[in-house]
């Protein structure tokens, strides 16, 4: 269990991270999910005492991190994949963290084999490739097999694959009966892992809800209708009491989940349709509506175009 | 993992805290865990092997060149008076920059790659970590150069038999011993410097500069007037300072005997103070 009470960090005027209170509890995946630069690592940084909150408090099981005297046999954590030197092989990285936590010798080859990273194990690890590094950084979390479990973008430069065994890991450690925080811009990635779901914005609480909630509040779905009668359509969907909203695009949203009153009245009325379609508001644009006033790095309108995870929608959510 | 585990009602320790039981033994650590892993640090880079491997080469290599050239070049006589052992001032002044080099890479190369971060996670208490890698350090740093020292000292010794007189046991001492203490504080001090730094190539900066810049000062110091600063700082720069251990310093008053030590030992400790208060207190 993490418990955050009013956690606050400010560097000089600006503040990362603004009166935080919110609690992982064990058994259960806890999504982070915040835009870049909401301060979600500054909040890890901050659980694991590797920065001081300039206001609040953090506890562990009701302890402080620096009270902790075998912190990594209970609180594991991948802060990111380059927190490593590079000049070190991933044997002798482990091992150096274990020998500081006292855990067994053995440990090291068994997390390797873990993450699968046994055969590269006596390689120096500025070899290593991003998913490997990530790797690496997960069996580093795992080595004290500890009851909490922190993940800071697990999924960051892997393959299908490991992003499939990320995702199995944290379901099954988190059945095990350990607290699993993981923190993620990505909507999409979060909807498929976690159980509960912690958002913030700017460094400020956004949501606090499970993900069953979540969905069901934020799936919203809408009927998309395109027609050259355009005018006309819009009259006789006014008059039969159906709010539509107008795209950029030139086409009609009708809201609720109803494509057949707005066929039939358009047949009823002989206008032609060019599109009648369902369709379903995605959690990533739910997720943009709730953090668009607190995006901190907007793109501008005339810069390329954003990448696809972000972008389906940046017109709706802004 | 054992296979037929019942399913207990989990309960932590702590008591309210329920969740995993791992069945890994808790320790409580205490400095002898983070110094084994600082030792596991230092011999698994290469930087290590490199710098000691450059330190031992000019020490040895420069001691032994030293010795061959005095043996040839003088007759018996000349030399009486000198002690053989001050002929390894050369090498261990040139070594020293190896040393610094790794005291601050031992600390500062961590704030490069980021390794600091999972340190600190690995172990909380921040003086627990700067004071395991300081012994680490400090010990790898000391018998290396006392073996390299004592080697290049015996040898020396051997070779101008005759030539020059035969050092007292005092004389024995201060060059081997008290030379490797020497050093080993000043990659200590280099150490120390790292950690405030947070940066290799500045901090090696920094120390290569308070080792030459006193004397390279002095030397441009032609006003009369300041005469003493210009004494001071030729006196208590680290080569003279260092020079002193084989008694042929460049000047007859200033440190002598085993002073530089003291000093060096009285700058490091404030120097560690200061690391540590800032270590508490900044973020990682």
């Amino acid at each position: 269990m993490i418990e955050l009470a009013g956690l606050t960090k400010r560097y000089g005027d600006k503040t990362a991270v603004d009166d935080l209170t919110f609690t992982v509890r064990p058994g259960i995946v806890t999504g982070f999910l915040g835009p870049n630069g909401a301060g979600k690592s500054t909040t890890m940084r901050m659980i694991l005492g590797l920065d001081h909150p300039t206001a609040g408090r953090v506890r562990i099981d009701g302890k402080r991190y620096e009270q902790l005297k075998d912190p990594l046999t209970y609180i594991g954590a991948l802060l990111d994949a380059k927190a490593v030197h590079g000049g070190r092989s991933a044997f002798n990285h482990l091992l150096c963290l274990a020998q500081s936590n006292g855990i067994p010798r053995a440990r090291v080859a068994e997390v390797l084999d873990t993450v699968g990273l046994t055969a590269v194990a006596r390689k120096k690890a500025k070899g290593f490739s991003l998913g490997m590094g990530q790797r690496l950084g997960i069996a580093g979390a795992l080595l004290g097999d500890p009851r909490i479990l922190m993940f800071d973008e697990p999924v960051n430069g892997l393959d299908p694959e490991g992003i499939h065994w990320i995702r199995t890991l944290m379901k099954t450690l988190a059945a095990q009966g350990r607290t699993v925080f993981v923190s993620s811009h990505l909507m999409s990635e979060m909807a498929l892992t976690a159980d509960h779901l912690v958002v913030i914005g700017q460094g400020r609480l956004l949501a606090d809800t499970s993900m069953a909630d979540f969905i069901r509040t934020n799936s919203r779905s809408y009927v998309r209708v395109r027609s050259p009668q355009r005018e006309r359509l819009l009259d006789v969907l006014h008059g039969a009491g159906i709010t539509v909203v107008e795209t950029g695009t030139g086409a009609l949203e009708a809201e609720g989940g109803k494509a057949e009153p707005i066929g039939e009245l358009a047949a009823q009325n002989g206008i032609v349709l060019h599109e009648l379609s369902i369709q379903q508001a995605s959690l990533e644009e739910a997720f943009m509506q709730l953090t668009a006033e607190s995006v901190e790095y907007h793109a501008h309108t005339d810069s390329p175009p954003v990448p696809q995870a972000w972008g389906t929608g940046w017109d709706k959510g802004a | 993992m054992s296979t037929h585990q019942p399913p207990l009602p989990q309960a932590a320790p702590g008591g309210s805290y329920p969740g995993y039981i791992s069945p890994i033994p808790v320790v409580r650590t205490h400095l002898g865990h983070a110094i084994a892993s600082e030792w596991t640090k230092i011999r698994s880079v290469r930087s290590t092997m490199w710098t000691l491997g450059v330190f031992v080469l000019l020490v040895v290599g420069i001691g032994l060149l030293a010795g061959a050239l005095v043996s040839n070049s003088s007759s018996s006589g000349d030399l009486s008076g000198a002690s053989a052992l001050s002929l390894g001032f050369f090498g261990l002044l040139l070594g020293s920059m190896c040393i610094i080099t790794l005291g601050v890479l031992t600390t500062a190369s961590e704030y490069g790659t980021g390794m600091i971060r999972t340190t600190m996670v690995a172990c909380p208490s921040r003086a627990r970590v700067l004071v395991a890698k300081a012994i680490v350090f400090f010990s790898v740093a000391f018998v290396i150069t006392l073996a390299a020292s004592a080697f290049v000292a015996m040898t020396q010794v051997s070779m101008l038999d005759g030539v020059t007189r035969t050092p007292t046991s005092g004389e024995w001492l201060k060059g081997t011993v008290g030379v490797s203490l020497y050093i080993a504080l000043l990659g200590l001090l280099s150490l120390i410097i790292g950690s405030v730094i947070r940066h290799s190539a500045g901090a090696v900066t920094i120390m290569i500069g308070a080792v030459l810049a006193p004397l390279v000062i002095a030397l441009f110091m032609f006003s009369s007037s300041l005469e003493k600063v210009r004494t001071a700082l030729f006196e208590y720069s680290i080569p003279n300072q260092l020079s002193v251990f084989y008694s042929n310093s460049l000047g007859d008053s200033g440190p002598s005997g085993w002073d530089p030590l003291w000093i060096i030992l009285g700058v490091t400790a404030v120097a560690f103070a200061g690391a540590y208060a800032l270590l508490e207190k900044r973020d990682v």
